[in-house]
């Protein structure tokens, strides 16, 4: 079976210090798989590679089929990222972030109206097309931010903390969006620090100080470590680490 | 009991929208006192004129005994505030950082180095003591954040939602930290999107569109909650709720939980045995059925959709 998402021994150095150390991940097609891990553990690295970004010292992999260290253009391309810090331009209105960032990834003027009517009506963006993006509430950025990155339909979507500050509600619509996109073939790499956010996941992986500690889905998770949350198996693995 | 924070009938509106429509709140000295609302509740309108940052349109808001609006001087010398984006110097140490805002706050050189020992061994930042403020960790991060905002040992501290994108361990140690700082006398004022960090709170106040929804301790606040609460689970998938249906009559809420899906049942004719044949239909996987206590984050989720059923 070919993954969205392979990699094999991934290393990266800065200098003698090892940020991200001989990981190894697969992620099938359509899953929603959860890189979790402390703050400075690693994931913003491993991320920056797997998006083509950062070349990897030693190491390989693969996303969407292409090989991050060669064909990292053709990886871009079938690539979305969404951040928390949201690099939408807060004076220009909704309709105008739309499409630059249609126009960046290359969209044809008609592909793009296509695409902006699609994802507005799947996000409800519609009735806020002339709004000031920076006036928005946070909630509606956040839908645009997701908007922009599913534009030019990436196979595979990198949400990296895509939902920092926002209250438990908001925080529940916006992984229905998510699971709808799974559904519908999408694969899902993300990060997180909610834990309840990591139990949506189908398979979640845990980074202490560049390795991965623990794989498996949530639910194996809580088993194999006797806790109720996620969040205690969390903190059991990364606390368990440090003895 | 005496009240480091008296707040009384605070508006505030921006460009015509209200932001506080009507605050009144008192928060006791030497208490963990917890905000907690949706996005664009009002919480951080309230922590800045507390903080004396924006005056309030109507209303008064009392610190430490001085007025807001005419005695900010006396204020911004006793307490402490932390914004969700603190200005740290990124290419300033740790050691630096904490020289430079105890200067800002006037802080003697004499009592500076003393307080500064007495911060780093507290948030244990000591090791990292000459590490560039940009080479720290999210968590280390705060901890230098919570760190400057204490070098001039305010009585009252302000923080508006200091855990954000720090992790569970930092987290733990973060609301550690607070813990000791609020059983050294220290009032604090907390805003927070972590419903878990909701339940160490001595105090929540539970804000929607600029008005208080709901006050209390959070054992008196839970004890009031209106429904029975069902822990739905499925052994070998994780269950979702589907999208676009109506409830089955006596269930008020129904919503994914830690994998698991919570059904709140207001109907108390319901018996125990007979919720997996009520749910059923919508989630043909369940399996299980536990009831469980309800949380800070079932209270949030039923009062928002009190709240904006009401609307």
């Amino acid at each position: 079976m070919t993954f969205s998402i392979e990699t094999s021994d991934l290393t990266k150095k800065f200098g003698p210090y090892t940020a991200v150390d001989h990981i190894n991940v697969s992620v099938k097609q359509g899953e929603i798989f959860g890189f979790l891990g402390a703050n400075g553990a690693g994931k913003t690295t491993a991320i920056r590679m797997l998006c083509g970004l950062l070349e990897p010292t030693s190491g390989s992999g693969h996303v969407a089929g292409f090989d991050i260290m060669k064909e990292t253009s053709k990886i871009r391309s079938r690539i979305g990222y969404m951040s928390q810090k949201f690099s939408l331009y807060p004076d220009l209105v909704v309709r105008d972030n739309l499409k630059l960032y249609g126009s960046l990834y290359g969209l044809s003027r008609q592909t793009l109206d296509q695409r902006i009517d699609e994802m507005s009506a799947f996000l409800g963006l519609g009735g806020l097309f002339g709004r000031v993006t920076g006036a928005l509430p946070w909630g509606w950025q956040q839908r645009l931010s997701l908007a922009c990155a599913n534009l030019h339909k990436p196979q595979i979507l990198f949400l990296d903390e895509p939902t920092g500050s926002v209250d438990p509600v908001s925080r529940r619509n916006f992984w229905d969006l998510i699971q709808l996109l799974a559904e519908q073939g999408t694969t899902i790499f993300v990060t997180t620090h909610h834990m309840d956010e990591a139990e949506y996941c189908h398979r979640i992986s845990i980074m202490i100080s560049g390795t991965i500690a623990a794989i498996d889905s949530p639910q194996s998770l809580k088993q194999q470590y006797k806790c109720e949350t996620l969040l205690d198996a969390f903190l059991a693995v990364v606390e368990g680490s440090d003895r | 009991m005496q009240n480091d924070i008296i707040i009384n009938d605070l508006h505030k509106n921006y460009s015509g929208e209200h932001a506080l429509a009507g605050v009144s709140l008192s928060v006791p000295r030497g208490s963990l006192y917890g905000l907690i609302g949706a996005d664009g509740a009002g919480k951080s309108t309230l922590l800045r004129i507390c903080t004396t940052l924006i005056a309030a349109d109507k209303g008064t808001a009392l610190v430490c005994g001085f007025d807001a609006a005419s005695d900010f001087q006396k204020i911004r010398n006793q307490i402490g505030y932390m914004p969700q984006k603190f200005s740290l110097y990124q290419d300033l140490s740790v050691r630096e950082n904490m020289q430079f805002f105890a200067d800002l706050f006037g802080v003697k050189p004499g009592e500076r180095d003393e307080r500064m020992k007495r911060l780093l061994e507290f948030s244990r930042l000591a090791p990292f003591v000459d590490r560039r403020a940009r080479n720290l960790s999210g968590g280390m991060k705060q901890k230098l954040a919570l760190s400057c905002t204490l070098i001039h040992t305010p009585k009252v501290l302000f923080l508006d939602e200091p855990t954000t994108g720090v992790d569970p361990v930092s987290r733990k140690e973060f609301w550690a930290i607070l813990k000791d700082l609020r059983n050294q006398g220290i009032t604090i004022v907390i805003s927070t999107p972590y419903m878990d960090e909701a339940h160490l709170c001595d105090e929540l106040l539970f804000l929607h569109r600029g008005k208080v929804v709901r006050q209390g301790n959070p054992g008196t606040l839970l004890a009031a909650y209106p429904y029975r609460i069902y822990r739905i689970s499925s052994s070998c998938s994780t269950l979702t709720v589907p999208r676009g249906v109506s409830l089955p009559h006596g269930v008020a809420l129904l919503y994914p939980e830690g994998g698991s899906i919570h059904a709140a049942i207001s109907d108390r004719s319901v018996r125990d045995y007979g919720i997996l044949s009520l749910v059923r239909p919508l989630l043909p996987h369940a399996e299980s059925v536990v009831q469980v206590g309800p949380k800070i984050e079932d209270l949030f989720i039923h009062l928002l959709s009190q709240e904006e059923n009401a609307q």
